[in-house]
Parts: C-alpha cells; structure tokens; sequence
C-alpha cells in the first residue's frame, strides 16, 4: 500500500494543480471560455424569485371538445347521418345519439384508424378519443395519450409565452423549466420583488374586439361582462371580429390630443381586413375591448378603421399601458397559470447567508484542522495537507461542472470537513495497533493500511447512499446539499488514498529506523 | 491507548432507557404532533427587518392581526430586528404580498424590508411532504439494502435498529420542543441516517473481524472488545464532525439553525446507538464464529 508509481504522483500533482486551478477561477476572470468557469450561486444565496406555475387546462379540454363536437357535426352531415342533441358536458364530453339504424356505421367511422374525425396515433397505438356508446347514445372523450398529447402541446405553448413576457421584462438570465406535464418553473435571479412578473405571468391575455349589443335584442348569442373597472356592465356579442391573434405590435403611447396612456396596436393583414369590414358596417355602434372577460372600454366606432391599427384608451397609468403592451405583444396563454410556490430571497439575505456561511465554513476549518494537529502531530499535518487539498477538489469540480452552490451546499462543505478526517482517523488508528504487534514500521503501516479499508470504504458508501437519495429526491437548495455532500466524498477518498498516503509513504520510509512514528 | 472500559457492563440499562426514550418520542409525535414549516403544512412565510427601535413585536403582532390573515404567527429571528411571521391564509390572493406591504407602510411606515417570502400553496406542500417521507424511507430501504448485502441479517437487524432509534429519537425532541421541520431537516434527517449506518458499520466491521480471530470469546465480551478497539476512532471522528456542527450552529446564520440542531442530535444519537443498540442487538442474537463463517463458505 505504500508503493507509489512515478506515474501515480505526477498524476495527482497534475490534477491537484487543476483543482487548485479552477478554484481560484472563481476570484478572477479569465477572457478564455473554457477557463472562465464559475460556482452559480444559487437563488437563496444571491437573492431572487422562484416561482412555480401550475397551468389549467380544463378550459383547454373544454375548448377542444367544443371545436370537436362542431367537426363531428359537420363531418356526420357530410356522411347523411342524423346526429341529435350533441353537447358538451361538464364531465368533460361529448354526448350525442343517433337513429338506431345509424349505430353500426357511427361506430365503424369513429374507430377507423385512418379516418380524420378520431386521429389515430402510430406510435402510442391510441386513438386520439375514446368511443363508447349505448345503443343509440354516444359518448367520446379524451383517451389517455390523447389528453397527454393536448396537455404537452398547450404547456409548451404556455412555456413559450411565460418566455417571451418574462424576456421582455428584461430580468438577468432567467431560468424557465418543465416540470411534469402541468407545471413551469421561473427562476429569477436577482429579482427581489417579483409582483410585476407575477401579475404579468397571472393574466391569460386573451383579447377580443366584440359588438356591444342591445340589451332587448337576442340574448343567445352574447354575454353580460364587467368592465374592468367595475364601473359598468354590458351585453357584448359573443362573435369575435378580431382576436389578439391577429396582432403584431402593440406599444405605449401618449395621446396628444387627450393627454392620455394608451395602447396603440397593428393588425397583421387578416385582422386589418376583418376590422376594417366591421368597422365600416358597424359605425355609430359601441365596440368592446375585452380582455381576460373583462371590458377594459368600449368606445362608439365614429368612422371605419381600414389602416389596420387603433388604439386602446382606458385609465392606463403609463406602467398599466406598459404592462398590456407587452402582454399583447407576447401573446395569449393557452390557459391561465396559478403560481402555487413562490420563495423569494432579498438580496440582503443572500450577502448575510454568504457570509455566515462562509464564516462558518471557515472556523468549521480551524477547529478541525487544530484537533487533528494536537492529536497526531506530524500525521495530523498530512491528513490536513489532504484535508486542504480535499476542499479545493471539491470547489474545484463543482466550479468545473458550473454546479449551483446553495446554503444547505456551503453546509454540506462543512460537514464534509468534519467527516473527511474520518478515513484518516480510521486509518491511522489501525496503523497504531499494528504497530504494537510489529516492529517493522513499513510493514505495519501497510497492514494498517490494509486492513482499515473495508472500513473505510463502508463508512463512505452509506454517506453517499443518503446523498444520492437527496438528490434525486430534494428539491432546490437541498439537492445542493446533496451534491457537495456526493462530491465531498469522492474527493475525500481520493485525497485520502492519494495525497495523505503518498505523504504517509515519503515520510515513513524516510524515517523507517525511527522507533516510534505514530 | 489501550482502553478496555466495559460498556456492555449497562447494556441492559441502556436499552430500556432507549425503549422509554423511543415510546416517548413517538407518544409525543402522536399526541403533541409536529411543527411543519410552510413547506409542509402551506401558507406564507415573511422574514421582515425592521430599521428602526420603535417597533417591537407586539406592534407587529397587532399590525398583522388587523390585515385578515387568519392566524398569525409572529417570532424573533436571530436578533432583535428580525421577524418571522408565518400563517396560512385560506383565500387566494394575488397581490396577498403586495397588499400586506402596503397595509404594513400605513401602520408602521416604511421602515421595514421583507428579507425573504415563501408562499406554498397546499397541494405542493402535500407533495413535498410525500417526497420528504419517500426520501427517508428509500434511505432507510437502501441502507438495509446495503449491510444486508454486506453483512449477515443478525447484523443488519442491529445497524437498522439503530437507525430507527436515531432518527424517532430526533423528530421526538423537534416534536417536543415544537422546532420546526422543513425540508433542510429532512435533509438533516438523511444524513443522520448515513452517518449512523457509519458509525455502525465500523465497529460491526471490527466485530466480524474479531470473530474470526478471536474463536473462544463470547460475543458478550467481544463486541466490548471491538467497541473499545474502535472507541478512539469513535470519539475523534463525532469530534470533528461535532467541531464542524457546532460552527454551522453558532456562525451559519439562523437559517441553518435547524438543520444544525438536527444533526447535532443525529450525531449524538448515533454514536450512542452504535455502541448500546446495534452491539447489544449481537449479543441478544447470540452472534457467533459461526454466524459469520458458514456464511462464507
């Protein structure tokens, strides 16, 4: 065990140096890439949000059903089959009958695998709804890889758009996540006060240009909504002229004329066109502006609008005005998101967090390393030259991968000092029993040597065990725990086997005659 | 240092000791239950700073307590200007953080800084209690999974009691002193369990080692004979790791605070365990040369 190779030391040297290396990198810049490496500081170290969304897609399954029951409809018409009472449910399907005669063909046409009404997929060998029916009456709702599919399609629809607004808020490197098949995660780095995203991130911003409609006339086909400010209610058209698809800018102005904030907009060419015939017919008419179900104004049309841009007036201060421009502009969530975690760090407890920890870290060091030299003497030199060298394997990996240091990481640090010593201590207590028995010393640090690494080797894997459940398992700042505990323990048995053995191994053949080493 | 102290001596003692220590904690635990933190139980945590010396608790308790936010609870944080203020609001509310800024400036001015927010909302903190449970239990399976590969079943029985021990004993004195459980102590949780399994491991590493060697022994005075062969190991190794706790207790800041105090107690427990559960479980199994040689065949 005391046997090194020329290879061997200059190997450890080399990757000493390195480590050494990159953790000095964290104090300086370098203009190389691939040197420039850092420790990410982790949100409740350098302040920030996280924020977690949970996306409804009820509305979605709804949406989707209606748009399918209205296919359905016109596909059967198509076909010369009678179809009768098709509705959606609240249960989330699509109900319907049909003359009894029909039942065989509805069935065949619904379940046929290269027909267009009921898509069916190759590779989950799933259609895309599931058809039940008895006797005359039908029901279809989602299969399950049919429901997946849509709920897929509209978070990364909705991760998209999460993206664009929170982009354009301009925070520092954002980080946005998937998480399962119903959830983002927003991190926000830096950011202390995260209401403006949050109410930016909580609106739908789905914008509609409908009729307001007189409150005698039909009432089948139009609603009753509230205008945003709660100063009124009107009857408006469910037909929509223009959505806020149809938009390809929206910015903040300032009126002139009224001194008012207002959102000016353009319309790509289809909705220029759509506004533009409505406008035309509809003048001296009330137009609403709905937003999110809510009318934000519904001024009277005084002439028809053809240039495929307008403006939104409605009490807008000029952060109000700002807000909706950059939602129109970023477009319409699939479905509102709920935040349903949120931690917020300020950037006052980062700074304190940093340097408790670090101060802990610190005297954490000392005390261990003034234990080991009182208690071993010329050893306990070598195990802390190993423990030493330890900490900077550890900074260092965890600034070559660019790892996320945590407060619960900086803790893990700790403990991984304090643990560390536990293999040397193994090692040099059996060394001492051996060599009670054995005169010759090289023979008996060998035997120690020997003999403690079962130990050793035990002790570290059901450390390890535990920290690679917590990472897998913790969430946020604990999986940082998590990694500098699994790290730490890679680089402690390396620096134990490596450094403090071939220190061990230089001094004690150097001194074989002595009578007593250790 | 050739120690030879007869720890098995009160083996019986101690174990009864452990047997009333382990139905109290878990008494406890049923009866008094535990304080979750927001992670756990959902709800809002602030941790507010106040710039100035006039307001004081009781201010900041009557403040709270007028904004409608159900029950309130209000603690000192470390030191005499910072506050926690936890509660769980049933209602939703969007703007609950902004608006609870706004009332505060009114009744106090704007001589306070909300240093950190956590808002959970309870579906989540279902989850990560869930996830919390599963964790403890996967380490628990794995570690029962790794000394029975490694050793035989008399002494994973040991090592596993011993860990049981630990960990009920430490949720036992959160639980009785109302500390509060977060995610960081369940981590804190985790490596206790690791670092029991540890302290263990060694020692049975040296038991099984002596039963090789020493053929004529009782298992009796063996494992206080590996016990005290490994005693000064023990002790240096929980001082360092105890050196290195205690910093992180006194100088990592309130937020490890409970992490720390977790640990402080898993380390306690743990070296205590080795020695007076998981040994004397070999002793009560009649654990012999035998054991370990016909394994091994």
């Amino acid at each position: 065990m005391l046997k090194f190779s020329k290879l061997n030391i200059l190997t450890t040297t080399l990757l000493s140096i390195l480590v050494i290396f990159f953790t000095i990198s964290n104090f300086t810049t370098f203009d190389d890439e691939y040197l420039n490496k850092k420790i990410n500081l982790g949100l409740d170290l350098q302040g920030g949000s996280y924020l977690l969304l949970k996306i409804d897609n009820d509305p979605v399954v709804i949406k989707e059903l209606q748009n399918k029951a209205i296919s359905i409809k016109t596909f059967f018409k198509e076909q010369k089959i009678n179809i009768y009472n098709i509705k959606v449910t609240d249960e989330k399907k699509i109900i319907f009958s049909i003359n009894k005669k029909d039942i065989e063909k509805v069935n065949e046409l619904l379940n046929d695998k290269d027909g267009t009404v009921n898509p069916y997929f190759d590779q989950f060998k799933s259609f895309q709804f599931d058809v039940t029916n008895q006797s005359e009456n039908f029901n279809i709702l989602f299969s399950k890889y049919g429901l997946i599919r849509l709920k897929t399609s509209s978070l990364d629809q909705a991760i998209e758009i999460v993206r664009r607004r929170v982009d354009e808020v301009g925070t520092n490197e954002p980080n946005i996540l998937k998480r399962g098949n119903d959830r983002i995660l927003v991190e926000l780095p830096g950011l202390d006060d995260p209401m403006r995203i949050k109410n930016l991130l909580g609106k739908t911003a789905n914008l509609s240009f409908r009729f307001v409609t007189q409150a005698s006339e039909e009432t089948f086909g139009s609603e009753e909504l509230e205008f945003e400010d709660g100063s009124e209610v009107a009857r408006v058209s469910k037909r929509i002229i223009v959505s806020g698809e149809n938009l390809v800018d929206a910015q903040p102005r300032m009126d002139n004329q009224t001194n008012e904030t207002v959102v000016t907009f353009d319309f790509d060419r289809l909705g220029a066109k759509r506004f533009g015939r409505a406008t035309s017919k509809g003048v001296g008419k009330r137009l609403a502006i709905v937003l999110d179900g809510k009318v934000i104004s519904a001024p009277v049309i005084q002439e028809a609008i053809v240039a495929g841009s307008g403006q939104i007036s409605g009490d807008f201060t000029f952060q109000s005005a700002t807000d909706l421009a950059l939602l129109l502009r970023s477009g319409a969530l699939p479905a509102p998101l709920e935040i349903i975690e949120e931690r917020t760090v300020g950037p006052g407890l980062g700074q304190d967090s940093i340097r408790s920890g670090l101060l802990a870290l610190i005297i954490g060091f000392v005390l261990v390393i003034s234990f080991m030299m009182i208690k071993y003497r010329i050893f306990g030199i070598i195990a802390n030259t190993a423990l030493i060298l330890n900490l900077f394997f550890l900074v260092g990996i965890l600034t070559l991968f660019e790892a996320t240091l945590t407060l619960p990481g900086i803790a893990g640090i700790i403990l991984t000092v304090g643990m560390a010593v536990d293999a040397n201590v193994l090692i040099f207590e059996r060394i001492k029993e051996e060599v009670r028995n054995e005169k010759n010393q090289i023979i008996a640090f060998d035997a120690g040597y020997n003999k403690s690494r079962n130990a050793v080797l035990d002790a570290n894997i059901t450390t390890l065990i535990a920290a690679i459940i917590l990472f897998f398992l913790g969430s946020g700042p604990i999986k940082g725990f998590a990694v500098t505990l699994g790290i730490g323990i890679f680089t402690t048995l390396f620096s134990v086997y490596f450094i403090a053995r071939l220190l061990t191994s230089l001094y004690v053949i150097k001194n074989k005659n002595k009578e007593q080493l250790i | 240092m050739n120690l030879n102290i007869n720890f098995n001596k009160y083996y019986k003692l101690f174990n009864i000791i452990s047997i009333i220590l382990v139905v109290l904690s878990i008494l406890s635990i049923l009866v008094k239950g535990l304080n979750y933190g927001v992670d756990f139980k959902g709800g809002t945590l602030i941790e507010l700073r106040i710039n100035d010396n006039q307001t004081n608790i009781s201010t900041l308790r009557s403040a709270f307590n007028n904004m409608n936010l159900g029950d309130v609870a209000i603690k000192n944080f470390g030191n005499d200007n910072d506050f926690l203020i936890k509660f769980v609001k049933k209602e939703k509310d969007k703007n609950l953080i902004q608006n609870i800024k706004k009332d505060l400036t009114k009744i106090i001015g704007s001589v306070f800084e909300f240093r950190r927010v956590e808002s959970v909302g309870p579906k989540v903190s279902a989850e990560l209690l869930n996830k919390g449970l599963i964790a403890i239990a996967a380490s628990l399976g794995a570690m029962l999974f790794y000394i029975w590969i490694r050793f035989e079943w008399q002494f994973s029985l040991g090592a596993i009691i011993a860990l049981f021990h630990d960990v009920i004993l430490t949720i036992g004195i959160f639980s009785l002193f109302s500390i509060e459980i977060n995610l960081s102590i369940v981590a804190a949780l985790l490596t206790i369990v690791g670092y029991s399994m540890n302290d263990t491991v060694v020692i049975f590493d040296r038991v099984r080692e002596n039963l090789k060697k020493h053929l004529s022994i009782k298992i009796f005075e063996l494992t206080n004979l590996s016990i005290n062969e490994t005693l000064s190991r023990t002790i240096i190794t929980s001082a360092t790791t105890m050196l290195a706790l205690l910093s992180i207790f006194i100088f990592g800041g309130e937020i490890l605070k409970g992490f720390s105090l977790a640990m402080i107690l898993g380390v306690v427990f743990g070296t205590y365990s080795s020695i007076y559960i998981a040994n004397p479980t070999l002793v009560y199994l009649k654990v012999s040369y035998r054991t370990v040689v016909k394994e091994e065949k």
